[in-house]
């Protein structure tokens, strides 16, 4: 009790320091937001501006939108018309997915774990929140499970999961389209699901993984051809490249879809998922050889020297110093050019594929949800956006990961 | 046989387009032997040594290394590069590759050695050059001094016959100029056969069996050291000479 006038006395003694420099958040948002007195203005005017767009779309999101229109044909927009009782198999290969990337970040990443907290926590939350069917649920509810485990045994076995896990990697996307497409006859235990019947994300993740992962070597080669010193073989990329970039996407599709039957005998049919993945590869892989040349400019003839000097070949010169040199200065433009693939997938609807968009465009062709353009377009938009923000987020990892030690 | 020399070079020409760089070269080198090249810029010193391994093409004469002709055989100009080393003025170390890889690469992906014992040598080799320590770090994190001792290592780790060193001090700065000046007296003294383009006369004097001055894509003179430093026949040697030593 006695320490009370104490208290009070030196309380009106020390001067304290102004409001902005006592919370560190009011002295951020003063420094940064408020001077100069026009950052002020500016910043005032920002706000009212989003005030003025905010306010009609959270109005219209939250009284008008007729979300029932996702929440209905949510499975026909993730899987289109995937036999329902084959879902099995392609939440499988999501389970596959969740293990890998669990150990990969388990055994790789050591510093700022929590951002896997709400990655962890979105299946949770959507299987408690959405109306969906028993199995959905369990599978979501046990997604982050599989995940966790896979994280737990990634990090107790570090260095041998690390050594290993980009071998699972690559044997992911094969075995991911083995699940989808099947083995089997009809009664047998993985039936084949014909490709007519893939649809919305699940395709538009079939064109855009086969598209980055055969464009990309193609790429590299034909750039590396484009400065061959062969003149046949140099002749050849130009006038592919020249030509591949001179035609709209859409073009080379609808050619993949009609022409491509020309070239091959009658009795071989190439399915058309196969026929669109043909046409993407080709027009990116044209694109990506330029980007890849871009960073095969950068490196210095020293390079090339210093190695033939060795008594490498030219093969090994390439694949072991001027490769992996040039590929990770170009790695921005290359991950902004499969970004920009998997956006273009959406053209596949043009032709007559259900990719995300092609899913969309037949929802809204029905005749219950006739109006709902703003509803799935926003839907899928945000899909879209979600896989292009994990590309490009990734991209930064892989560059901070393979710049470790240079100059 | 032994007595045969190791490198002959027979009137060697050499055009870039019209420009005449080597207008008739000739030289032999003996086993053993330590040759300095020196002479002014633009005279031709980098063009030649770099015929000597094919990193330029020669149009003109004969080059036989170890026995073997350089011609546009594919096979041959791989087996000469196997046994010619190689050391940069400006180093070029693969700077994506650590210290111990830049060295290991060639070994076990050229000789085909276990990475065991390319690693084993390698390490022999940085003790030689006198960085052991430095095995883990990347180029980029070297001063220049230890980056051109990591690029005489990595050209020693394929064993070669013969080393080329095109101007290798010239772009270090003065203090770290000795360090690998060393490294090069030492390998010399060890019965290296080194061509050495430099112009650092201390090293020629100390372990040159011959000097050739270049000029204008040319031989002007050659002889010891002892000729050359005391007894110069040409004027464009002695002119040359007393440009440089009144540094
Ligand atoms: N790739 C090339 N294309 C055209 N001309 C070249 C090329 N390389 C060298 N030259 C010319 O050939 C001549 C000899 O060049 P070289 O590099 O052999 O000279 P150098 O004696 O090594 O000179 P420095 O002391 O400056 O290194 C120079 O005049 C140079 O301009
Ligand atoms: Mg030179």
């Amino acid at each position: 009790m006695s320490l009370r006038p104490a208290t009070a006395a030196s309380k009106a003694d020390v001067v304290l320091p102004p409001p902005t420099e006592r919370y560190p958040l009011l002295g951020w948002v003063w420094k940064h937001l408020f001077t100069p007195w026009h950052n002020a203005l500016l910043t005032v005017l920002a706000l009212g501006l989003l005030y003025l767009l905010a306010v009609p779309f959270a109005q219209w999101a939250l009284t008008q939108a007729r979300w029932e229109v996702v929440v209905v044909n949510l499975r026909l927009l993730l899987i289109g018309q995937y036999p329902l009782e084959q879902v099995w198999r392609l939440w499988l290969s999501v389970h596959v997915l969740a293990f890998v990337a669990g150990l990969t970040i388990g055994s790789t990443v050591r510093a700022g774990l929590w951002r896997a907290v709400p990655i962890l926590a979105a299946p949770w939350a959507l299987a408690l929140v959405a109306d969906f069917d028993l199995a959905t649920r369990a599978h979501l509810g046990a997604l982050p499970v599989v995940g966790l485990v896979a994280f737990v045994l990634g990090r107790l076995g570090h260095v041998y999961v690390r050594r290993h896990v980009i071998g699972l990697w690559v044997i992911y996307f094969p075995l991911f389209i083995l699940l989808v497409r099947g083995l089997t006859a009809e009664e047998g235990w993985l039936p084949v699901v014909p490709t007519n019947v893939w649809g919305g994300l699940v395709l538009t993740f079939v064109l855009t993984v086969a598209g980055i992962i055969f464009s990309f070597p193609i790429g590299v080669l034909l750039a590396l051809g484009r400065r061959s010193n062969l003149p046949l073989v140099r002749w050849a990329s130009v006038v592919y490249i020249e030509l591949v970039r001179g035609v709209p996407l859409v073009t080379i599709l609808f050619m993949a879809q009609i022409m491509l039957p020309l070239f091959l005998p009658s009795n071989v049919t190439i399915d058309r998922v196969l026929r669109a993945v043909v046409g993407i590869v080709l027009f990116t892989a044209a694109y990506q050889a330029e980007n890849v040349r871009g960073g095969l400019q950068a490196i210095s003839r020293g390079q090339y020297e210093a190695a033939y000097a060795l008594g490498l070949n030219s093969l090994q010169t390439n694949l072991f110093i001027i490769l992996p040199q040039a590929l990770r200065n170009v790695i921005p433009v290359l991950v902004g050019q499969f970004i920009a693939l998997y956006k273009d997938t959406s053209l596949v609807a043009i032709v007559g594929l259900l990719d995300l968009l092609g899913i969309a465009k037949s929802v809204l062709a029905q005749p219950a949800y006739i109006g709902t353009q703003r509803e799935v377009y926003l839907f899928i938009s945000a899909i879209y956006w979600l896989f292009s923000y994990v590309m490009s987020y990734l991209s930064q990892r892989l560059e901070k990961a393979l710049g470790v030690g240079e100059r | 046989m032994s007595d045969s020399p190791i490198i002959v070079c027979r009137d060697v020409h050499k055009w870039y387009g019209h420009f005449h760089a080597l207008r008739g070269i000739n030289m032999e080198v003996q086993k053993g032997e330590v040759v300095v090249i020196f002479g002014p810029s633009g005279s031709g010193k980098s063009t030649f040594i770099r015929t000597i391994n094919r990193l330029e093409e020669h149009q003109r004469g004969q080059i036989i290394v170890d026995g073997i002709e350089l011609t546009r055989d594919i096979r041959n100009i791989e087996a000469i590069r196997r046994e010619v080393g190689m050391v940069f003025q400006q180093f070029n170390l693969f700077p994506h590759l650590t210290v111990l890889q830049n060295i290991t690469l060639a070994p076990i992906q050229v000789r085909k050695w276990p990475k065991e014992k390319a690693e084993a040598l390698a390490m022999q080799l940085l003790d030689r050059v006198g960085i052991p320590e430095q095995a883990h770090k990347y180029p980029g994190q070297l001063s220049g001094g230890q980056q051109q001792r990591v690029a005489i290592a990595r050209a020693l780790a394929m064993q070669p016959k013969i080393m080329l060193f095109d101007e290798p001090t010239s772009a270090l700065d003065p203090e770290m100029i000795k360090e690998v000046l060393d490294v090069m007296v030492e390998l010399a003294r060890s019965g290296m056969t080194m061509l050495v383009v430099t112009h650092e006369m201390g090293f020629a004097r100390a372990v040159a069996d011959r000097m050739y001055f270049f000029d204008k894509g040319q031989i002007v003179e050659s002889g010891t050291p002892d000729e050359i430093f005391n007894n110069p026949k040409e004027d464009r040697t002695k002119l040359f000479l007393s440009q440089i030593l009144s540094h």
